[in-house]
């Protein structure tokens, strides 16, 4: 499709902005790559698709070409309505181009392209000819703003069709318009609840939101592709509707039934928005500590309009988009994103060998996880365990999984059954001689390990893999008992594993590429974020976590009760505090790792007494899982208490604080940068490949505050000569624990060197 | 060759047109036409058991809740059944077996084949057995019947199927019912009180039969309107197929063809005779109606698709040997068939596309071996998709795993007496209908083979080959 148009504008040769529907025409010929359009009948088609990308995003090349054909559709007088969609199938306009947004050096220059994109969004939304926006699969961000100027919104039911407004999850805010058209369109709750959570909304809930028109069934086969005819469908349907609205047969108000007449009314309420702004700002400030700037922007933003005018909303959303573009936090989130782009694709290549029947042994709560994330993507599964009981338990977490997704109506219950059909529940090896992949999940004991993967190697198939779930055990030590060490590999799953996207990869000297290819290709199947790692007592996450969670335990022992060491780690940014980090890991798991790797590092893990967690295992305080840990849990217990008899074991263990390394701030950083330090470490002594990794499996496995943007992006910003004074400060006091690595040292000494560019 | 050798014969040794008896003129119309481009004389196949229809019959097909509406299943089936008894006069001990399909089934009558035979007088002697496979059941029960007399275990069957739309088995909700089925088991009267005073009005609501398929939870309406629009069939086109069915179905009807119709006298009501919901209207008026599943803009609308019915259909199947010794002449021969299933959401009415080249590959016929063509007709826009699915090298190829397309039955030979659309559709009884319909029009249309296609909910379908018998 290359449209050879003859009233591109003048301006446009001399600039590439500013030229929307610019009246001066000259004759010329142009041809479009990105844009194109048809006219059919009194209807004109636009049809967008980026030839350089799966996606369509808002680039400066697409932005300019829109702006063309809507000059030359608008001065056709023939046409009378125009249609907007995109020919790619499962992607409308998937958002702005960040790239575009990243290129910009000051706030200045990031709020005139807000400002551009709001004038062509204006002249979207006031063009005298309806515009129907139809929409198939992603519909985000920038292409959501471009949708919601248009007059009138059709979608298809597609699984993939998802609108929504992600820039809140870039530290950003919707810098189109957004702010201003979406509480109009939908009230002020369900706009704020897009914006401030940037989740998808899905075709069905989006029509009950008044955010599209009509929606259009997917379709199946018939004389063309599925994909290619629901495209054509939808634009067929998207014509009629734009000619319904020239012809008045077509309402462009939303019907409403009489509950969302008197919410309306109600919503028009300045202390009804008073009460509702005050509510969203209060749960915000919960939810976020104060650490993100990017929510309360966006409140500030349709505050502005709503209570000002147009005019001062439309102000505030473009200068407050280019003030966040330019924040460390929207840096380190754009990172984040980028990092997981990555690694979500397999570096290591296509697998010889796609796996199609996987065996999982052990069938826990990280087993049976497995197993679900597995099924899920009709891959055959074996779940073996060596009880009925915990066969039973592990077959009931996936049944339970699934089951809870049908209640949230996401798959229907056909869908669950006919998904659970490719789980098979076992107690012996029967079926192993067909697997392509076995993943051993059972008790984090060497011995043990030893004697399952001789079992198992006594009934697989030579080309199957075996994949140890460790979160600690080095893999070489387990594939020392294998006769085929090149085909041994670790993945390190965390709990939940249908919901924490993480996967660790670990490689050992012997392990084949083709061996990590197929692990890695497992892994993304299962919709995980992968990380490759290298082989070393605790990998990168473990080793990571272990100095935190001594330190943790130092401070304890310190009198700081398990709330406040929460409300601390918090407080940095962590989802979940230390100390009931510890509880949901399971006390008797913490002290196993530390008591590993303490033995492998030395006294550079050490810090709290170990002994301090030992004492609580033996009188049974496990964690979350035996019902007492830090905290004591009930069957449903909204503030959990502190474990009352947790005071005479950390009593017994006192130590007394030094004032000087003792405040609030000062407590925070023993703990972070303990963190960082040893992430510096892995990435010098090779056991990441690259900062991008690290910053990725300490965000999407530990819980890293993502505004920081991961341990690495966290150097850089705060500087690593800061960072190492910090540390000097505590060494002194306690000594090696606090030792910067050589790494941190150098980029401590030279300024320009930067973990990220 | 077999035409050579019957015009070399002395019989025919004239043009066969002049001066031949009433009874020979039908004898060349039927064996000249096909037997000189047909790809096979006959199916018959050496050392398998030519199997035959020896005749069948339906009640009138009317809408539910109209002149049976206080009847119930096994009424209308018990009607058909002596319809066969008086149409066939067979004796009622020379049948085998029994065999009925039904889509929804009366709780009090489940096994409805067997209270309809006792009902119509058959020998409590004769066994009978109930089949369900939604709108191929009554087929089902016939190549059931096909099965026991090939495999040697019967000489004589009855099939039939039935359906009663005007009451369907309503019932409580799943909470109710175990509250209720818990009182049964309450031992004490405190007990029972304890669980009536469980019930909460949201108990009390009912719990219809699904109209959707349990799978995707999509009614078939809707999948129909999806298909017709994943094959560009148009709204015109969808009501202009419709009206066509109408308009033969009443031309079928005036003109008597419709003998398979058994007069019913309704207790307590009159004689019905005729099917009710043939309704010829005109373009205009059917481009007045909504779309009745995908709203706004979809095109399956009451006026294109097959209405709720109530009705009952027989057939009396037999090995040749023994239809001969009882002295019957045979209607047709019922040859291959088969079963297909795929897709339940996106290619849910695409039965007939799968089971029409599949059958005639069986058979060793091409499409244009058939003379006479019946396809259920569930939806206008379903007929019209299949039409095009099968006239699709593409669809071919890229989902039948077949090199190249079977082709489009030409309309001169298709559906010409009206289908479900326009005679009605009660889901179990169709099949016969078709059946006995390809019979009749093979023997009036002079044709020598006839196929029969349907499609049928969860995603399946069937197609047979019937050959006429020679007269």
């Amino acid at each position: 499709g290359v449209a050879t148009s003859c009233g591109c504008s003048v301006q446009i040769t001399r600039s590439r902005r500013n030229t929307l529907f610019s009246g001066i025409h000259t004759c010329c010929t142009f041809a479009w790559t990105h844009v194109n359009y048809e006219i059919k009948g009194d209807v004109a088609v636009i049809r967008i698709s980026d030839p350089n990308s799966k996606v369509n995003t808002l680039s400066l090349q697409m932005q300019k070409e829109m702006t063309e054909v809507m000059d030359e559709v608008m001065g056709n007088s023939a046409i009378k309505s125009v249609v907007l969609i995109s020919s790619k199938p499962g992607c409308f306009i998937a958002g702005a181009d960040i790239n575009m947004i990243q290129a910009c050096k000051s706030t200045e220059e990031v709020t005139r392209l807000s400002q551009e994109g709001q004038k062509i969004f204006e002249k979207i939304e006031k063009s005298p000819k309806p515009i129907v926006a139809a929409i198939n699969g992603s519909c985000l961000g920038g292409g959501l703003e471009f949708a919601i100027a248009c007059q009138y919104r059709v979608a298809t039911k597609s699984k993939k069709t998802a609108l929504g407004t992600p820039e809140v999850m870039l530290g950003l805010l919707p810098g189109a318009g957004g702010t201003q058209r979406l509480p109009k369109m939908i009230g002020l709750p369900n706009a704020f609840d897009m914006m401030l959570t940037g989740r998808n909304i899905r075709a069905d809930k989006a029509k009950k939101m008044g955010l599209v028109h009509q929606l259009v069934d997917t379709l199946g086969p018939g004389l063309k592709s599925p994909e290619e005819r629901t495209i054509e469908y939808l634009e067929e349907v998207a014509i009629d509707c734009a000619r319904g609205i020239v012809n008045k047969k077509l309402a462009l108000t939303k019907e409403m039934n009489m509950m969302q007449k008197i919410q309306d009314h109600v919503m028009s309420y300045s202390f009804v928005q008073n009460r509702i702004y005050s509510t969203v700002e209060k749960k915000v400030l919960k939810q976020t500590k104060g650490l993100y700037p990017a929510p309360m922007k966006i409140i500030e933003c349709v505050k502005a309009g709503m209570e000002q005018g147009p005019d001062a909303g439309y102000l505030a959303e473009s200068q407050n988009f280019g003030k966040l573009a330019m924040t460390p936090e929207s840096k380190a989130l754009v990172g984040l994103y980028h990092g997981q782009v990555a690694c979500k694709k397999n570096r290591f290549g296509v697998p010889e060998k796609e796996v199609k029947t996987l065996a999982i042994l052990g069938a826990g709560l990280i087993g049976a996880g497995i197993a679900q994330v597995t099924v899920e993507k009709s891959i055959n599964t074996i779940l073996k365990d060596i009880t009925e009981e915990a066969l039973n338990q592990g077959q009931h977490q996936v049944y339970k999984g699934l089951n809870d997704k049908t209640k949230k109506k996401s798959i229907t219950s056909f869908e669950r059954d006919s998904i659970l059909s490719n789980l098979t529940g076992q107690l012996d090896y029967s079926g192993f001689e067909k697997a392509d992949m076995v993943i051993e999940a059972v008790f984090e004991d060497l011995a043990i390990k030893h004697k399952v993967l001789k079992e198992v190697e006594a009934v697989i198939p030579p080309n199957c893999v075996f994949a140890s779930n460790t979160a600690a055990l080095a893999i070489k030590d387990i594939a020392a008992a294998s006769k085929r060490p090149e085909k041994v590999v670790g993945m390190h799953y965390f709990s939940p594993v249908d919901k924490m996207q993480l996967l660790e990869i670990i490689t050992t000297d012997k392990t084949s590429k083709d061996t990590t290819a197929s692990a890695v290709a497992l892994g993304l199947k299962q919709g995980k974020v992968v990380i490759v790692v290298g082989d070393g007592p605790g990998f990168y996450t473990t080793r990571c976590l272990a100095p935190m969670l001594a330190e943790a335990v130092r401070v304890l022992q310190e009198g700081v009760d398990p709330k406040k060491l929460d409300s601390l780690t918090t407080g940095f940014g962590f989802p979940v505090g230390a100390a009931t980090l510890a509880d949901e890991l399971g006390i008797d798991v913490a002290a196993h790792m530390a008591e590993n790797l303490g033995k492998a590092f030395g006294s550079r893990f050490g810090g709290g007494n170990l002994e301090l967690l030992k004492t609580m295992v033996a009188k049974g305080f496990k964690g979350r899982k035996s019902g007492k840990g830090f905290y004591i849990y009930q069957s449903e217990p909204k503030p959990k208490d502190i474990n009352p008899e947790l005071k005479e074991i950390v009593e017994s263990y006192k130590m007394m604080p030094n004032p000087a390394v003792s405040s609030d701030s000062d407590v925070q950083y023993r703990l972070i940068s303990r963190f960082v330090n040893e992430a510096v470490l892995c990435l010098q002594e090779g056991i990441l490949t690259n900062p991008v990794e690290g910053d990725i499996g300490a965000v999407f496995g530990l819980g890293f505050p993502p505004f920081l943007g991961g341990p690495f992006r966290f150097v850089d910003n705060f500087g690593a000569d800061k960072l190492v004074e910090k540390m000097k400060t505590f060494e002194e006091v306690f000594g090696n624990q606090f030792t910067p690595c050589q790494l941190l040292l150098d980029h401590a000494k030279d300024p320009s060197r930067k973990f990220h560019n | 060759m077999e035409v050579d050798r019957l015009l070399g014969s002395g019989k025919l040794g004239k043009p066969f047109w002049g001066g031949n008896t009433c009874a020979e003129f039908k004898v060349q119309l039927l064996w000249l036409p096909f037997s000189s481009s047909k790809s096979k004389k006959t199916l018959s196949k050496t050392g398998v058991k030519n199997i035959v229809l020896v005749d069948g019959v339906r009640t009138p097909f009317l809408q539910s809740g109209t002149t049976y509406a206080d009847l119930m299943p096994h009424d209308l089936a018990r009607t058909a059944l002596q319809g066969l008894l008086n149409r066939t006069g067979i004796p009622k001990d020379a049948v085998d077996y029994i065999i009925y399909g039904t889509v929804i089934q009366e709780v009090k009558t489940s096994n409805v084949a067997r209270e309809a035979a006792l009902g119509a007088g058959f020998s409590d002697r004769i066994p009978a057995h109930t089949v369900t496979m939604a709108c191929i059941s009554s087929n089902q029960a016939m190549t059931t019947a096909v099965g026991m007399i090939a495999a040697g275990q019967c000489d004589a069957v009855v099939a039939g199927g039935v359906e009663f739309m005007s009451d369907v088995p309503i019932r409580h909700s799943r909470k109710m019912r175990k509250t209720m089925l818990s009182l049964n088991k309450a031992k004490t009267l405190g007990a029972r009180l304890a669980l009536l005073g469980s019930i909460r009005p949201a108990h009390l609501a009912p719990e219809l039969p699904a109209v959707a398929e349990f799978s995707t939870e999509e009614t078939m309406g809707h999948s129909a309107d999806r298909l017709a629009a994943a094959f560009g069939v148009s709204r015109r086109e969808q009501d202009e197929y419709a009206l066509r069915s109408h308009s033969l179905a009443k031309r079928a009807q005036d003109e008597g063809l419709l003998s398979d119709v058994v007069g019913f006298k309704v207790p307590g009501k009159d004689i019905v005779s005729k099917d009710n919901g043939i309704r010829p209207s005109s373009m205009e008026q059917m481009a007045k109606l909504k779309p009745a599943f995908v709203k706004p803009h979809g095109t399956v609308t009451a006026a294109n698709s097959s209405y709720l019915t109530d009705g009952a259909s027989a057939v009396l199947i037999m090995s040749e040997e023994k239809a001969l010794a009882l002295g019957y002449k045979p209607k047709a021969y019922l040859r291959d068939f088969v079963y297909v299933s795929q897709d339940p959401k996106d290619q849910l009415l695409l039965g007939p596309s799968y089971a029409t080249p599949k059958v005639l590959e069986r058979s060793g016929l091409k499409l244009a071996d058939i003379d006479v063509f019946e396809f259920h007709e569930a939806f206008a826009g379903q007929i019209l998709s299949n039409l095009k699915a099968m006239d699709s090298d593409w669809f071919a190829k890229t989902y039948m795993g077949r090199t190249s397309k079977v082709g489009s039955p030409p309309l001169d030979k298709f559906n010409l007496w009206g289908g479900s659309l326009s005679l009605g559709h009660p889901f179990g009884a169709t099949g016969c209908r078709l059946v006995t319909t390809v019979a009749h029009r093979l023997k009036k249309e002079g044709g020598q083979y006839g196929l029969v296609a349907a499609c049928a909910a969860g995603g399946q379908g069937h197609a047979m080959v019937i050959e006429a018998y020679p007269q």
